[in-house]
């Protein structure tokens, strides 16, 4: 199996000869921006449409959001090959889950589930970075994030992607999570109201599509509560 | 080689008298000729795919005749920049594909949706192995009144948008279509607009050339144009009279 990139020339190779090619990579970085909060009775996941490439845009109007089953869906951003293969595996996984147990995989399990996934490709990883959220066993919000060899945690709300430097402290501001150190642990879902949080994603996004250049065209939201899902969409600056 | 003789009997050096090419598989890690952009639109009745008939051996314009626009099966057209015999071997897949789809003999045909998700794998599992075809491709299609545009890179990329262009398009020719694109072009401002982009790009990319085709794709079938010139204009006065401006420069 592949596991090595492939050797990179560097300027003290020139002494064999000049570089001639740039070495290929097998990654590109797509870009992108996912949010999500956790409320006690919803689930707020948002993401941007641009995907980019260097300082190109490829498409305005591409979906970062994969709903995997009824009550738990993704937001990945990076590299958007290794996304959609991530996403096609974990669909065939949930679909083999079904037919085993006759139910849909609850949001916890899709978590652990994601995290093996991820770590499974450990020396030769996908390049995503993920935010998981849904409902939980009890029908609370839940929130997953990640980085890309799997390790995940549960959280009250979370950023990932190029946008995240710009809206993680914004979140911090706003929604004061208690810290996880904290005895005995807090409640880690926020006190916002479902509306509430849906305008202050949308806060984020316009303010992260100012200055980040791989967010923008638009934010995509979806909304997970006992009701279903229900999708929103936002223009955003284009430039 | 030092003129040994190629094995016949048995000997240490078995192996290698019947291996092309010894010591470790070589993978692809630059392309050799290339094709440079492809450009696509949908519009009212179908989709547009064009491109030059440019193949550039490195900064050589090395043939001027090589068709990059081909179609696969009923409903689809492939069109292809970067390396041109990966290009070739791609068409041996779809042929493939499409000839074991036929022999079902249950009258379907592929839509271009299906002939773009298989070469999405293809690219994404060779990246995978570190052996890419060297290739970015744009793929249209109409089928059931659907149509389709896309586009796949050598590393597995893909998307699809209502107009499209691979490498130096995407800098030159999708501006142009930003501003003038809408979904109701008629084939005539369709082709009027490929081929206005089609000139920029030959003025501005160096293995672009005037020589092009252009595709039809529509729910009644395929029609690629035989090649043809573009009309092109050196009239102007920074080309007659390049040194107006920057004098002492040259």
């Amino acid at each position: 199996m592949a596991m090595m990139m492939p050797p990179r020339m560097n300027p003290s190779d020139s002494a064999s000869g000049p570089k001639q090619h740039q070495s290929w990579s097998p990654y590109d970085n797509n870009g992108g921006t996912c949010v999500a909060i956790a409320g006690s009775d919803y689930c707020v996941l948002a993401a941007d449409t641009r995907m980019s490439t260097g300082f190109s845009i490829l498409t305005r109007d591409y979906s970062k959001i994969f709903q995997i089953s009824d009550q738990c869906a993704l937001a990945s951003s990076g590299f958007q090959a290794d996304i959609r293969a991530l996403q096609k595996n974990l669909d065939a996984r949930h679909q083999t889950y079904q037919h085993q147990h006759n139910k849909q995989m609850s949001c916890p399990a899709m978590a652990q589930l994601l995290s093996n996934t991820l770590y499974y490709k450990r020396f030769f990883p996908y390049y995503a970075f993920n935010v998981l959220g849904g409902l939980d066993d009890q029908g609370k919000g839940c929130v997953y994030s990640y980085d890309a060899v799997g390790s995940y945690e549960r959280v009250g709300y979370a950023a990932q992607g190029s946008g995240m430097q710009l809206i993680i402290p914004v979140l911090d501001n706003q929604l004061k999570s208690a810290s996880p150190l904290v005895l005995p642990k807090r409640e880690s879902a926020t006190p916002l109201s479902e509306s509430e949080a849906v305008d202050l994603v949308k806060d984020t996004f316009a303010s992260a599509a100012e200055r980040d250049i791989y967010t923008g065209d638009g934010v995509e939201i979806i909304v997970i509560n006992a009701q279903g899902v229900q999708k929103h969409y936002m223009e955003l600056k284009k430039d | 080689m030092t003129g040994k003789q190629p094995y016949v009997g048995q000997g240490l050096e078995a192996p290698h008298a019947f291996t092309l090419m010894p010591g470790p598989t070589k993978h692809t890690q630059y392309p050799y000729v290339t094709g440079t952009s492809v450009l696509g639109i949908k519009y009212k009745d179908g989709v547009l795919i064009a491109a030059d008939t440019a193949a550039s051996y490195g900064s050589t314009v090395r043939y001027k005749s090589v068709e990059r626009l081909k179609a696969c099966g009923k409903h689809c057209l492939i069109g292809a920049s970067g390396e041109i015999s990966d290009f070739q071997q791609i068409l041996q897949y779809v042929d493939k594909l499409i000839l074991n789809d036929y022999m079902w003999d249950d009258g379907n045909n592929l839509s271009p949706k299906d002939i773009h998700n298989y070469l999405t794998r293809i690219m994404y599992n060779k990246r995978n192995n570190f052996d890419p075809l060297w290739n970015t491709l744009v793929l249209g299609g109409v089928k059931n009144g659907e149509k389709y545009l896309g586009v796949v890179t050598m590393i597995g990329v893909q998307y699809v948008d209502n107009h499209v262009a691979s490498g130096f398009g995407n800098h030159l020719a999708r501006p142009i279509f930003r501003d003038e694109w809408h979904e109701n072009l008629t084939l005539e401002e369709g082709i009027q607009l490929l081929e206005k982009a089609l000139t920029v790009l030959f003025y501005r990319d160096r293995s672009a050339i005037n020589k092009v085709q252009v595709a039809n794709i529509t729910e009644a079938g395929i029609n690629i144009s035989e090649p043809y010139a573009l009309k092109t204009n050196w009239d102007y006065n920074a080309f007659k009279n390049p040194t107006v401006g920057a004098e002492g420069s040259w």
